[in-house]
């Protein structure tokens, strides 16, 4: 019995070491983790400042619950090895929130550290499918789109929004086309009752796809969907209304802008694309880039405007939940929606970003207009 | 060997009939569109492959540039159609000046490179010109790129969709019929050119020994730059023809396409006319059915295969010559 009192109390002993630092001080630290040097360095760069200028602005309007924001940064130069000793000094240096990481492997790999440590993790740039659909990490939520977000909407916009039952996949034998359409395969897959009637690569560049047409056509494709870029698809197209296949053609953000719809002429009207969020009219977005390029003499890089949603998700939800605790200000994440440079986002029950990604497009009257 | 050649062949060529036969019989709309289509695709190769053919045949040269010769005369068709489009002009005289024009250009490009690039190299080893033909095309390819424009330009068909043939669209489009009527015109005007005219009597003799065709008289020079203008001549209107079927051009549409041909005059057995036409319909016509009925991801590899088997059964291609080398 003794010995059970001596283990409980040093438990809690451990107990109050692990969470004195959450309680202590009177600024709120934010670790911000990623790749700053090496190749990948623009990357993490373009974080770390839309971190910087979130919390230049935070403080400039009093804080987090009334207290300074401080910053805690840490180079994992994107190898997860050294991403985990990041996250462990990050954690001892009293982080309470974290965000980062950049390359999905460091996140994955750091993420045991914070999650043992109960903080909140908000990564601007990690993509990898398994950090939010698996359901193991908890405590990590993206302001970016997942990799398989693009042939997820292509696929359940297919079954729900067009009704098709039989889709044709057709690529350009390239990384990014055929992956795509072997992403979608496996969506269908999990959605069901669509069946996939043809999965075929084209020669890109080729004077002549009527061969290829013919068998889209012999398919009874309701849905043909395209991996690819725009100049192929334009001859594609332009050849299934020529042969008056009945199908509607559908690609990816490979087609989504101006070019596609020249190249294509009248043939164009009707076909559908997944494309990236038009932001760019945004306010906030506007204004930042100014902010941005007065600071540093240069326009914003890639995850700048994610990292700064990421910031103001954090310190929303701090303030909504009243406090720093992880369930509370977990479920404030969940519950509310914020107005970010990256459009009105919130999350899913998987942690990832709502409202900001991509939208299904509609080629009418010779311009790209959002239909979904 | 020559039995088990043969027993080969009739081995491979049964069981492929058998499930042809089996597969088109089960659909005999879909296997008559994929010929139509190959049939396409093969007069697109042919009015090409009718260039190469006719420069090969005089002066043993594969003119590389040949396809660059054929994206220049499409973009000269573009250029000027847009012009006159913007002036309003009628449609039927912007089709006849386009074509002009492009033809114009073509062999005025023609009839430059072999000046600067074949001529000089005409007693060099072989593969001195073959070098200097690829950097031609490499030289013409980036000139374009860079005195128009990296990306791709739409391509407005300068044929328009006859209405009598509507009904039938689904089955052969207005362009794809005149894509094949012109390759067989063009075909037949090359024959007679060669056949029956005093330039064409020239080139033959050319063709077959040059110092012995200069001795009785004839201007060698001269004869080389008229087949080089000819066969710019063809590719300039199979690129316009070209351009208003796929809808769209850039600077690197001749390479595919010049490679293609190539492919399809060698199997036909270069330096022949009527060869040049039957390798690209063969050509063409298997790329189709072989897509239709396998994999598309396959097609250029069944190109090559194709030909490798015909190189191998008939070395000079299906119409060439069996040469002996002369001593």
């Amino acid at each position: 019995m003794k010995s059970f009192f001596k283990t409980l109390a040093l438990a809690l002993l451990i107990l109050i070491g692990f969470t004195a630092p959450s309680f202590a001080g009177d600024t709120i630290k934010i670790g911000v983790a990623g790749v700053i040097s090496g190749d990948l360095a623009p990357y993490g760069i373009s974080s770390v400042r839309g971190v910087e200028i979130a919390v230049d602005d935070l403080n400039a309007k009093g804080g987090i619950l009334g207290k300074k924001v401080e910053l805690l940064i840490g180079d994992d130069v994107c190898k997860p090895e050294v991403a985990v000793n990041v996250a462990t000094k990050l954690v001892s240096d009293g982080a309470q929130m974290i965000v980062g990481h950049v390359c999905s492997g460091c996140t994955i790999a750091a993420n045991k550290i914070y999650k043992d440590a109960g903080l909140l993790v908000i990564s601007p740039a990690s993509t990898n499918n398994d950090l939010t659909l698996k359901g193991e990490q908890p405590n990590f939520f993206r302001t970016i789109s997942y990799d398989g977000a693009q042939a997820d909407l292509m696929t359940s916009f297919v079954k729900n929004n067009l009704h098709a039952k039989k889709v044709a996949l057709i690529h350009d034998k390239g990384d990014y086309g055929k992956g795509q359409m072997e992403l979608a395969r496996k969506y269908f897959g999990k959605l069901g009752g669509v069946e996939i009637v043809l999965f075929e690569g084209i020669t890109t560049g080729a004077v002549d796809f009527s061969a290829i047409v013919q068998k889209i056509k012999r398919s009874k494709a309701d849905v043909t969907m395209w991996g690819g870029y725009h100049s192929d698809a334009s001859k594609i197209v332009a050849l299934l209304k020529k042969k008056r296949v009945k199908t509607t053609f559908f690609g990816g953000d490979g087609i989504y802008g101006s070019e596609f719809v020249a190249l294509a002429g009248k043939y164009g009207d009707g076909v559908y694309a997944t494309g990236p969020n038009e932001t760019s009219s945004n306010p906030l977005h506007i204004a930042l880039t100014k902010k941005h390029q007065k600071k540093y003499n240069e326009d914003p890089g890639t995850f700048f405007f994610n990292a700064y949603a990421c910031v103001q998700a954090l310190a929303n939800a701090a303030e909504k939940a009243g406090s720093l605790d992880y369930t509370k200000m977990r479920a404030a994440l969940f519950a509310n929606k914020i107005d970010s440079p990256i459009g009105r986002i919130g999350f899913d029950k998987n942690g990832d970003v709502v409202g900001a990604g991509f939208s299904v497009y509609q080629v009418q009257n010779g311009k790209y207009v959002q239909v979904n | 060997m020559r039995l088990f050649n043969i027993i080969l062949g009739v081995a491979v060529t049964g069981i492929l009939g058998f499930f042809g036969i089996k597969e088109v019989l089960a659909d005999p709309a879909y296997f008559f569109a994929l010929l139509l289509g190959g049939l396409t695709r093969g007069s697109i190769y042919a009015l090409i492959a009718l260039g190469y053919t006719m420069v090969y045949g005089i002066i043993e040269l594969i003119n590389f540039a040949h396809g660059e010769i054929y994206m220049i005369g499409a973009m000269t068709a573009l250029i000027v159609s847009t012009v006159l489009g913007l002036w309003g002009w009628n449609s039927a005289v912007i089709v006849i000046l386009a074509f002009v024009f492009a033809i114009f250009y073509s062999c005025a490009y023609g009839f430059t490179v072999e000046k600067i690039a074949y001529k000089p190299l005409r007693t060099a080893p072989r593969l001195s010109a073959l070098i200097s033909a690829i950097g031609m095309s490499l030289f013409l390819q980036n000139y374009v790129m860079l005195a128009q424009t990296p990306g791709f330009l739409p391509f407005e068909s300068l044929i328009p969709d006859f209405e009598f043939w509507e009904p039938f669209a689904d089955i052969i489009t207005s362009v794809e019929m005149t894509i094949i009527a012109t390759t067989v015109i063009v075909m037949i005007l090359l024959g007679i050119l060669i056949k029956f005219t005093r330039i064409g009597k020239a080139m033959r003799a050319t063709a077959q020994d040059q110092i012995m065709a200069s001795l009785v008289g004839i201007n060698v020079n001269r004869v080389i730059s008229t087949t080089f203008v000819v066969g710019s001549a063809t590719a300039a209107i199979g690129g316009v023809l070209i351009a208003c079927h796929v809808g769209q051009i850039n600077f690197y549409i001749g390479f595919l396409a010049g490679l293609k041909a190539f492919i399809a005059a060698v199997l036909g057995g270069i330096g022949s006319i009527p060869g040049a036409v039957l390798g690209s319909l063969v050509l063409g016509i298997s790329e189709s059915l072989f897509t239709g009925y396998f994999w598309s991801e396959y097609e250029d590899v069944f190109a090559f295969v194709i030909l490798v088997i015909i190189l191998i059964f008939r070395p000079s291609g299906i119409l060439g010559r069996n040469e002996t080398s002369k001593v």
